[in-house]
C-alpha cells in the first residue's frame, strides 16, 4: 500500500463521508445513527475502551518507539525523548 | 524543508475542511462529551532486555478545576543501565537517568474536547521538549469521534565528555483520528499520524561499520513518515471483549513497518479483570542501513533499529479493585507482563558473528485510584 | 506557512465549527414540543404497573437514565429535590431506566437516595417511542398532556432551568 500524501486526503474525504451521513439537507442519501444512545450499555463498559490507563500505556509506546523503526498513529499521547 | 512545507500546507487544508464539516454537523449533537475523572496513578515501570536494564517510578494526578476543566500533571523516572551490545562491542557499560515532567488541561464544552499539553524531558546528554495541542468532536448523535492532533518538539542532543558537541533536533507530528460505533457491541477506529524530523537525528555514540572498520555513523538531518493504524474492538457478550489492530508505517528513509495485535479481555468476578495479547512486529531496513558497508556512501548507519527484523511479543494484565464506591472513588492494583523476541536479518552479533536475537521483558505494577 | 501560523489557522477553523455547533437549530424528534407526549405503561422497581396518561391533570417530568451514563447519575439527586420540593402542588417524576439489567438500577437508586419511583424500559421500547438522541433525556409534560420542554444530556446548572419550567406549568 503507498501511503503517499494523497491517501491522508482521501481519509479526511472518507471521514467527510461518514459524517455527512447524518446531515439531511445534503443531497447525499442520509443515514440516521443506528446505535442509539440508550443501546450503548456495553460500549460504556471500561473493557471496550481502547485505551484504558495513560501512564502505562505511554511507557510501553516510550519502550517500542525506542526498539522499533515505526512510530505513531497509536492514539498513545505524544511526549518523547529520542533518547540514545 | 520544501516537503515539510508541502506537508504542512496539505495538513492545513485538512484541517479547514473538517473544521467547517464539524460545524455543519453541530446539529443535533448536544450530547456532553465527559471531563475525564479525578485519577491519581502510581506505577513502577522496568525494561529488561538486550543488556539494558531501564527502570524506575511514574505518578500521574489528575483533577478537575472548576467544572469544565481537567489538569493533568504526571513525572516518569527512568534510571537506564546500558549494557547492549552496541555499547559493549564499541564502548564500555554505563548508567544514567532521565526524568520527565508533562502538564496538560482539557477544556470540555458539549460535544467537543480540547487538549493542551506540554513535556520536558530531561538525562545528561538529551534534552527534549514538547508542545501538543488535541480537539476531539463528538458528531453524528455520537456515534463518531473526530480528533485532530498536533505535537511539536525541540531537543537539545550532547555528547558525554565532548563538551564542544552540542546539536538541535526538531519534531512535527499531525495526527488525525476517527472513531466510529458499528453495533452496540463493536467499535472501530482509524489513525492517521505524519511525523516530520529535522537536524540531528542519530546518536554521538554509535558508529557505522564501513570494508570492516568502524567509522562515525552518517544519517540525513531530515526524516518524513506516515503511520496508519486500524483498531476494532468487540464485546462478546459473557463479560468479555476482543480487539484486534494493525498498523502501517512508511519513512522517507524507507523503512516500512507493519505491526498486528491481537488481544483479549475478560472479567472474572466482581473484582477482577485479565487481558492476554499477542503482537507482531516486522520492519524493513532504511535505504542507508548496513550491517557492514561495501561501499562508501553520502549516509551510512549500523544502528539495529533500523534494520531488517521482526519480533514477536506476548503480554498479560491483571487488574484487581481492591476498594469500590460506586460514583463516589475506585481504586484498583494492576500488574502487567510482555515477552518479546527480536530477531534480526541484517545486524550481527560481532561478538559471535551470527544474526543478533534477544528477549526483552517489560513490567510493571501500578495502583489507581479515579474519584 | 510556518508550523505555528498553521496552528493558528486550523484552531481558528474548528472555533469557527464550534461557534457554528451553538448557533444551529437543534433536531427534532418524534417528541416534538407542542404534541401530546406518546402514552406508555411500564413495571415500577417496587412492582405496580405506572401508565402515563393516568397522570394527566398534574406536571410530570420524564427522565430517562443508565447506570452507565455519568450524567445521568450526577442528575438525579437534583431531580430528587425538585420531586420533594414540587411532589405536593401536583407533580408527578417518572424515572425511566434503560439497563438491560434491572437489578442495578435498584442498586443505584439506592444508593442515590432516589425517592421518585422507577420504571424499567429494559426492552427499550418507550425509549424507542420517545426517539431519545441523547443520554440523559428529560422531558416535561403539562397537565393537559402535551410535551413542553425536552432536555437533552445533563450540565450543572440544568435543575435551575427545570426548576422554573415546573413552577411555570403548575400555576
Amino acid at each position: 500500500m503507498r501511503l503517499s500524501a494523497r491517501t491522508v486526503p482521501a481519509l479526511a474525504a472518507l471521514a467527510a463521508a461518514l459524517l455527512l451521513g447524518g446531515c439531511s439537507s445534503f443531497s447525499m442519501p442520509s443515514v440516521e445513527p443506528w446505535v442509539k444512545p440508550y443501546e450503548r450499555e456495553r460500549l460504556a463498559d471500561p473493557i471496550m475502551q481502547f485505551s484504558r490507563n495513560s501512564l502505562p500505556e505511554k511507557h510501553v509506546e516510550h519502550v517500542r518507539d525506542v526498539r522499533e523503526g515505526s512510530r505513531g498513529a497509536t492514539g498513545v499521547q505524544g511526549g518523547g525523548c529520542g533518547c540514545n | 524543508m520544501a516537503a515539510t512545507r508541502a506537508a504542512l500546507s496539505l495538513w492545513h487544508r485538512i484541517a479547514a475542511l473538517l473544521g467547517s464539516l464539524l460545524g455543519l454537523l453541530g446539529a443535533g449533537g448536544t450530547r456532553a462529551a465527559d471531563l475525564p475523572a479525578d485519577t491519581a496513578e502510581g506505577l513502577l515501570h522496568v525494561y529488561n532486555g538486550g543488556g539494558v536494564t531501564a527502570w524506575g517510578p511514574a505518578l500521574l494526578v489528575r483533577k478537575s478545576v472548576a467544572d469544565r476543566f481537567s489538569l493533568t500533571g504526571s513525572y516518569y523516572l527512568d534510571a537506564v543501565s546500558n549494557a547492549s551490545i552496541d555499547v559493549v562491542t564499541t564502548a564500555s557499560k554505563y548508567k544514567e537517568t532521565r526524568h520527565e515532567f508533562a502538564l496538560s488541561g482539557d477544556y470540555v464544552y458539549r460535544d467537543s474536547q480540547i487538549t493542551l499539553g506540554g513535556s520536558t524531558s530531561h538525562e545528561p546528554d538529551y534534552t527534549a521538549n514538547r508542545f501538543n495541542l488535541d480537539i476531539s468532536q463528538e458528531v453524528f448523535g455520537g456515534m463518531t469521534t473526530v480528533a485532530l492532533g498536533f505535537t511539536r518538539g525541540d531537543d537539545t542532543v550532547k555528547k558525554k565528555d565532548s563538551p564542544e558537541f552540542s546539536d538541535k533536533a526538531r519534531h512535527w507530528q499531525y495526527r488525525l483520528g476517527l472513531t466510529q460505533i458499528l453495533t452496540p457491541q463493536w467499535i472501530m477506529s482509524v489513525n492517521a499520524e505524519a511525523l516530520s524530523d529535522d537536524g540531528y537525528l542519530g546518536s554521538p555514540y554509535r558508529a557505522a561499520r564501513v570494508f570492516g572498520a568502524a567509522v562515525p555513523e552518517r544519517n540525513p538531518r531530515t526524516r518524513s513518515a506516515r503511520a496508519l493504524m486500524l483498531r476494532v474492538k468487540g464485546d462478546l457478550g459473557s463479560r468479555d471483549a476482543i480487539s484486534a489492530s494493525y498498523r502501517y508505517y512508511r519513512d522517507t528513509w524507507e523503512i516500512k513497518g507493519h505491526t498486528m495485535e491481537l488481544g483479549y479481555s475478560r472479567y472474572f468476578g466482581d473484582a477482577w479483570l485479565g487481558d492476554a495479547y499477542l503482537r507482531y512486529y516486522t520492519q524493513g531496513n532504511a535505504s542507508f542501513y548496513s550491517d557492514n558497508a561495501q561501499s562508501e556512501t553520502l549516509y551510512v548507519s549500523r544502528n539495529r533499529q533500523l534494520s531488517t527484523f521482526h519480533d514477536v511479543a506476548l503480554g498479560t494484565k491483571a487488574s484487581w479493585t481492591w476498594k469500590k464506591e460506586p460514583g463516589k472513588y475506585e481504586i484498583k492494583l494492576n500488574g502487567a507482563l510482555e515477552y518479546a523476541r527480536f530477531n534480526f536479518k541484517d545486524f550481527t552479533d560481532l561478538r559471535t558473528g551470527d544474526k543478533y536475537s534477544y528477549g526483552a521483558t517489560i513490567f510493571q505494577l501500578f495502583v489507581t485510584g479515579t474519584f | 506557512m510556518t508550523p505555528a501560523s498553521l496552528v493558528a489557522r486550523s484552531a481558528s477553523a474548528l472555533a469557527f465549527a464550534l461557534v457554528a455547533t451553538l448557533a444551529s437549530p437543534l433536531a427534532t424528534g418524534a417528541v416534538a414540543p407542542q404534541a401530546s407526549a406518546p402514552d406508555f405503561t411500564l413495571k415500577s422497581m417496587n412492582g405496580p404497573n405506572l401508565r402515563l396518561a393516568e397522570q394527566r391533570g398534574r406536571v410530570v417530568m420524564v427522565n430517562f437514565w443508565a447506570t452507565w451514563c455519568g450524567p445521568c447519575r450526577q442528575e438525579m439527586p437534583q431531580l430528587d429535590r425538585l420531586y420533594q420540593k414540587y411532589k405536593s402542588s401536583g407533580f408527578v417524576l417518572l424515572g425511566v431506566n434503560v439497563d438491560d439489567d434491572a437489578r442495578k438500577a435498584g442498586d443505584v437508586a439506592a444508593k442515590l437516595g432516589i425517592t421518585f419511583p422507577v420504571l424499567l424500559d429494559t426492552d427499550k421500547a418507550v425509549s424507542k417511542l420517545y426517539d431519545l438522541s441523547t443520554m440523559p433525556s428529560t422531558v416535561i409534560i403539562d397537565r393537559d398532556g402535551k410535551v413542553r420542554y425536552l432536555h437533552r444530556g445533563y450540565l450543572a446548572g440544568y435543575e435551575d432551568n427545570y426548576d422554573k419550567q415546573i413552577r411555570e406549568l403548575l400555576k
